[in-house]
């Protein structure tokens, strides 16, 4: 219930359209009933040959032409008033959602699949809106009109009225029936569409390989035979699910039937006329329907509430630590960083990173080694701000870091990882990041000083390609020049390259470590590389396993002291 | 979508049986009203109460039959449709199966999975739909109006207009929100890319620090969204109060005539509530058909989007020489002047490539990312087909011979090491479906697995699972090896397939492959130049060209790229405190990556 309250929060942005849906709902439901009516009215009026109250039958017809022109714009206002409501909280909604995710800590980040995220923002959001708006507007109105036939049949004869009310619900049960048994027939059917689904994917999906061995013969016949089974199990399903209508159908019939006996002798009796006759016969078709629709309603506002409950957990989450509102500005980066006893773990429970010291000065190129898992990208983590430290300080140019506005801090930095991003767009939208003031010309020259310009020249539209998401379809080594290509295009004072060529063929990498020496002169930067000729070559080695820096020192420095590295560096001349 | 109908032929029975039994249940439910009209105008007009039990009767009667007659209808509509949709389906896999190289890519297996997946689900349900209401409801909105006009001709007029009026009204709305539900939907999909976007770049966009652009960015996108939602919103909302209006006017007007033509004796009352209930019947019946129509517009984009699929023939023409009857030849493989470009592309992928390969020898191909060494070494099995210039097997152009002959003895272990669910034995047997297991155990044995098998539970008959996701990277590399040497190849080709074995397995898989006895011709690729050094001949590729062909010493002295490649994975000497030693065994290990051997120091430690 809390999460219908905070919808409704949502929804109290739009009180006065709230107040009209429900009145406008209310007004046409009961107007809508009242059409029989008069139509009943006007039969009435048409007893038999020569006997026919003209002067009535005008006057209700008019009535009936008013009644019929109010509650249909009733019942378009209604719909308009339901969407804008319904559409404004979704975007409300995910605005906020998506306002988050900007502020989330990478705590949340790195251990949520991205995939439930976005289900969260985009598919959560319209189901609850869908559930919970459009839901209770269908059962407000679905009681209002059970209520009123109920008051209008009770008011013409309860007697007939008695016949619809029990009978009625029969076909509610016939549903459910239908719907239980179904199901797992529906479940057999998709256990086979499973089966089938998997053996298209693997089979078509390395269509390649499946062709290169000429395994095309043996995979039709198992396919055939999966294809049967779903066939033969679809045919159930659709079968018996299929018989809901006919079903419901049949009940209602039998309700007719019975309205139309029991109508026909209480006529006789004299205790109605046809044309009420004819008012219950138009309710008996109409009278299931609101009944059908409550029960779909139920269901779904159980799911719509669920879906209401992952999206605000999300927008509930705690944000990272705000900047300080009166952050210290960073000024001109010279490139001092220091990281001082610094203690940090992702899980609490588990240590990591303990008492971590380390001076660079500005200009001094620092790579890190180690195994995997040993830390090393957790030290960009620390040193870009995306995890604050659990104990000590690191500083930029003397100044704590956690006092600086976090963007200040970034943009202090280039950062090539290992993992790509690129998004959907153009190539150069790619390179530039948004950034403004950058002409083609200078893009180009990025690019050719990432060598990724002639791989890019030869795509269809060159700079102005578009690729999809994730990159389409260029090579992962590809994308890692693009990533490259992006900080060559201005290079901050300092800089992070975490394995930042490793799809990258041996050769085309020698080539961009030099470009890379060359924008490293003067910058101080930090390197996590696996290639010991890039390692050697760095002011400063940091030696990680299990999360502490076991050595530090330069090349020199290190082999002389005989330890970890030494070995390691020895080891491949042996 | 037609030539996809055809596909019914078979269940003749169902697709005729299954709309006919609907048209039965329609026919009494027309029934109804006259029934009703003659209880009012017989029944209760003289009191004959046995004559209303006897119609009451028939009401029930009638609803009884319609239910048998639907029943039946459903079951064939089912039938139908779930045998159409298997048909179809073996069918489109087949032809899915015989595609080219070309084609695949071309068409993306993502998009031939969707074909036979999510479109052809649709198109099944859009064939079940249609054979239960698209004759029905016409059926029940013309009977309607065929029963009215049984009535009387004048009051049947006003059900034609109401008709034709309805329908403008319903598929006029319904056609106009076609195209912008899509709209919507597009909409919707690039709310949702920023959305997925921005989450798997969360660490580059606030390095960037551009987290209040993505948000001015989200909201406008969301805000556009919006927008249209309610624009269709408000347009589509027209329907119900529209169709409300024009049905209950066409009651108005029918009432009014009607009581002028009871007055003048031409009509009953009964007959008037009998009119005043077809009216009724129609405007549900008419939104049941608006909906099929919406559906099936959708399921003709999807058939259609099938049958392009079915009419997608293999693009290359299939030779008639059986490739393991040729006789020797001096060449095994010979390349004539073969140049390759990709549809698409606006340069060669391979230009002028001229070398061949005699029985016994192995040869290398070495190049940097996107050289074009595996477009090279696809041609040879034809997996492609080169644009210009000849590619030969035995002196024989491939384009000559029979696809599946070729293939027969051409061994490829691809790049990405692809296995299938089932067990060891399963998956080797794809090389030759009568192997013995001592001839699986040979394979196993060359390709340096012997321990990979034996550890397994089961060993030849333990489970691999889908996409081999229980081996490691190393463990399929070489059982998709051993699974092209069960084939008994006359060519193997190992396309970057060690990469990830540890040198030492790598060399001796190698001398496993020159050993074997009816001495295969091997062609490896490789980024490193450990692997290719030993060929008897190396081909270098650079940019899609040939930058150098020759033995490794000869190349060390000629070929600048090659020796950059050497150098780059070896070290120039000049920087490093050991000179590189040309020895093999000491170069293997040096080729180890820092992290190799960070790893192996590690575990020591």
């Amino acid at each position: 219930m809390r999460e219908l309250k905070r919808v409704l929060r949502y929804a109290s942005a739009y009180k006065i359209l709230i107040f009209c849906s429900i009145s406008l709902a209310v007004i046409s439901a009961l107007l809508m009933l009242y059409a029989p009516i008069l139509a009943g009215n006007v039969i009435d009026c048409i007893i038999a040959k020569g006997n026919v109250d003209f002067e009535n039958i005008t006057k209700i017809l008019i009535r009936l032409g008013i009644v019929i022109i109010i509650t249909a714009s009733c019942q378009w206002f209604m719909y308009g008033v339901n969407n804008r409501i319904t559409f404004r909280v979704v975007r409300d909604v995910r605005n906020d959602a998506f306002e988050k995710l900007q502020i989330l800590p990478f705590e949340y980040h790195d251990s949520h699949p991205q995939g439930e995220v976005v289900s969260k923002v985009i598919s959560d959001v319209d189901q609850f809106a869908d559930g919970l708006l459009m839901g209770f507007t269908q059962l407000f109105t679905g009681v209002v009109t059970i209520l009123g036939t109920l008051v209008f049949m009770l008011y013409l004869n309860w007697q007939i009225a008695i016949v619809v009310y029990v009978l009625t619900p029969l076909s509610l049960l016939i549903a459910r029936f239908i719907a239980k048994k179904s199901y797992t027939l529906f479940k057999d059917q998709s256990v086979a569409r499973a089966d089938q689904t998997a053996l298209i994917d693997e089979m078509i999906g390395n269509l390649k390989v499946v062709k290169a061995f000429s395994h095309e013969d043996e995979n039709q016949e198992l396919f055939n035979e999966i294809n049967e089974r779903l066939s033969k199990t679809s045919l159930k399903a659709t079968f018996f699910s299929s018989l809901t209508n006919p079903g419901t159908r049949f009940v209602n019939n039998i309700v007719y039937a019975c309205v139309a006996l029991t109508g026909a002798f209480v006529c006789l009796d004299g205790r109605m006329s046809v044309g009420e006759l004819t008012i219950f016969l138009s309710y008996a078709t109409q009278f299931a329907k609101p009944f059908n629709e409550i029960s779909g309603v139920v269901t779904e506002l159980q799911n719509a509430l669920a879906c209401a409950k992952r999206v605000f957990d999300l927008i509930d989450e705690k944000p990272q630590i705000p900047d300080k509102e009166n952050a210290m500005v960073l000024g001109e980066v010279n490139g001092d960083v220091s990281i001082k006893d610094v203690d940090f773990s992702y899980d609490k429970e588990k240590e990591l990173i303990k008492d971590l010291n380390l001076e660079v000065a500005k200009g001094q190129r620092v790579a890190i080694v180690g195994p995997t898992g040993s830390g090393k990208t957790t030290i960009i983590n620390l040193l870009m701000r995306f995890y604050d430290v659990d104990k000590g300080s690191i500083k930029v140019e003397e100044k704590d870091i956690r006092e600086l506005k976090r963007s200040d801090l970034r943009s202090s930095y280039g950062m090539v990882l290992q993992e790509t991003w690129l998004r959907k767009g153009t190539i150069k939208e790619n390179i530039t990041m948004g950034r403004d003031g950058f002409t083609d010309e200078m893009v180009i020259e990025a690019a050719k000083k990432s060598h990724a310009h002639s791989f890019i020249k030869k795509l269809p539209n060159g700079y102005d390609t578009v690729i999809g998401e994730d990159g389409g379809s260029l090579s992962q080594g590809q994308k890692q020049l693009l990533c490259i290509t992006r900080i060559m295009l201005s290079v901050p004072p300092m800089l992070i390259l975490d394995e930042a060529t490793s799809s990258i063929d041996t050769r085309t990498e020698m080539r961009i470590q030099r470009a890379f020496a060359k924008m490293m002169e003067n910058r101080t930067s930090f390197i996590v590389a696996h290639r010991l000729s890039t390692i050697r070559e760095a002011d400063r080695i940091l030696v990680m396993n299990e999360g502490r820096i076991i050595e530090q020192g330069n090349h020199e420095s290190l082999l002389a002291a005989g330890g970890f590295y030494a070995k390691l560096y020895q080891s491949q001349f042996e | 979508m037609n030539k996809l109908l055809v596909y019914l032929k078979k269940y003749k029975i169902e697709t005729v049986m299954g709309p006919l039994f609907k048209l039965l249940e329609a026919t009494f439910e027309l029934i109804v009203p006259l029934v009703v009209a003659a209880i009012i105008d017989k029944g209760i007009a003289t009191g004959n109460k046995p004559y209303i039990m006897q119609m009451a009767l028939i009401l029930v009667l009638l609803g009884g039959v319609g239910f048998t007659c639907s029943v039946i209808a459903q079951y064939f509509a089912a039938k139908a449709s779930a045998y159409f949709a298997m048909e179809v389906k073996k069918d489109l896999f087949a032809n899915i199966q015989s595609l080219s190289y070309e084609q695949i890519d071309r068409l993306g297996t993502n998009t031939l999975i969707t074909r036979m997946t999510s479109d052809m689900n649709q198109v099944q349900q859009a064939i079940n739909l249609s054979l239960r209401l698209l004759l029905r409801s016409p059926f029940v909105v013309f009977g309607a109006m065929v029963m009215a006009f049984s009535i009387d001709f004048n009051q049947a007029m006003i059900f034609l207009v109401t008709i034709i009026v309805l329908s403008i009204v319903v598929f006029g709305i319904m056609l106009w929100g076609i195209p912008r539900y899509k709209e919507v939907q597009s909409r919707l999909d690039s709310v949702m890319g920023l959305t997925r976007e921005n989450l798997s770049g969360v660490r580059v966009i606030r390095a960037f620090g551009r987290e209040q652009d993505e948000i001015a960015d989200f909201k406008e996108k969301n805000e556009k969204l919006t927008v249209l939602q309610e624009f269709v919103g408000r347009v589509s909302a027209l329907m119900n109060p529209l169709t409300y209006v024009i049905l209950n006017f066409a009651i108005i007007v029918l009432l009014y005539s009607g009581s002028h033509k009871v007055f003048a004796g031409v009509l009953t009352t009964g007959a008037v509530v009998a009119l005043y209930n077809y009216m009724s019947q129609i405007l549900v019946e008419l939104v049941k058909l608006a909906n099929l129509i919406i559906t099936i517009t959708r399921a003709v984009a999807c058939g259609n989007r099938i049958q392009t699929m079915l009419e997608e023939k293999n693009s290359m023409a299939e030779g008639t020489v059986d490739a393991a009857a040729l006789p020797d030849n001096d060449n095994i493989i010979s390349f004539e002047n073969v140049s390759v470009r990709y549809k698409g592309d606006s340069e060669d992928s391979l230009e002028n490539v001229t070398f061949s390969v005699a029985k016994g020898e192995s040869i290398g191909i070495i190049g940097g990312t996107g050289s074009g060494k595996t477009t090279l070494v696809n041609l040879i099995p034809r997996f492609y087909d080169a644009t210009n210039g000849t590619v030969k097997f035995k002196g024989t152009d491939v384009k000559d011979l029979t696809s599946s002959s070729l293939r027969e003895v051409i061994g490829v272990v691809p790049q990405k090491a692809v296995l299938f669910k089932g067990t060891i034995r399963d998956n080797l047997k794809w090389g030759n479906k009568d192997a013995t297991d001592e001839q699986l155990w040979e394979a196993i044995r060359i390709s340096q697995s012997t321990d990979v098998v034996k550890s397994k539970k089961g060993e030849l008959d333990a489970e691999i699972a889908q996409g081999g996701r229980n081996l490691s990277g190393g463990q399929k590399q070489r059982l998709t090896i051993a699974r092209a040497l069960v084939k008994r190849p006359q060519v193997i080709i190992l396309d970057d397939s060690s990469s990830a074995l540890d040198n030492m397995t790598d060399r001796n898989l190698r001398e496993a492959i020159g050993d074997i006895d009816y001495k295969p011709v091997m062609v490896v690729v490789s980024q490193r130049a450990s692997s290719v050094r030993n060929c008897d001949k190396i081909i270098v590729l650079d940019d899609g060209k040939v930058v150098g062909m020759g033995n490794h010493d000869l190349l060390m002295k000629s070929c600048d790229a090659y020796i950059e490649i050497y150098e780059s994975q070896y070290g120039t000497g000049k920087n490093s405190a050991v000179t590189v030693s040309p020895s093999a065994d000491s170069n293997n290990r040096k080729t180890k990556t820092a992290i190799e051997l960070l790893r192996e120091a590690a575990k020591n430690a």
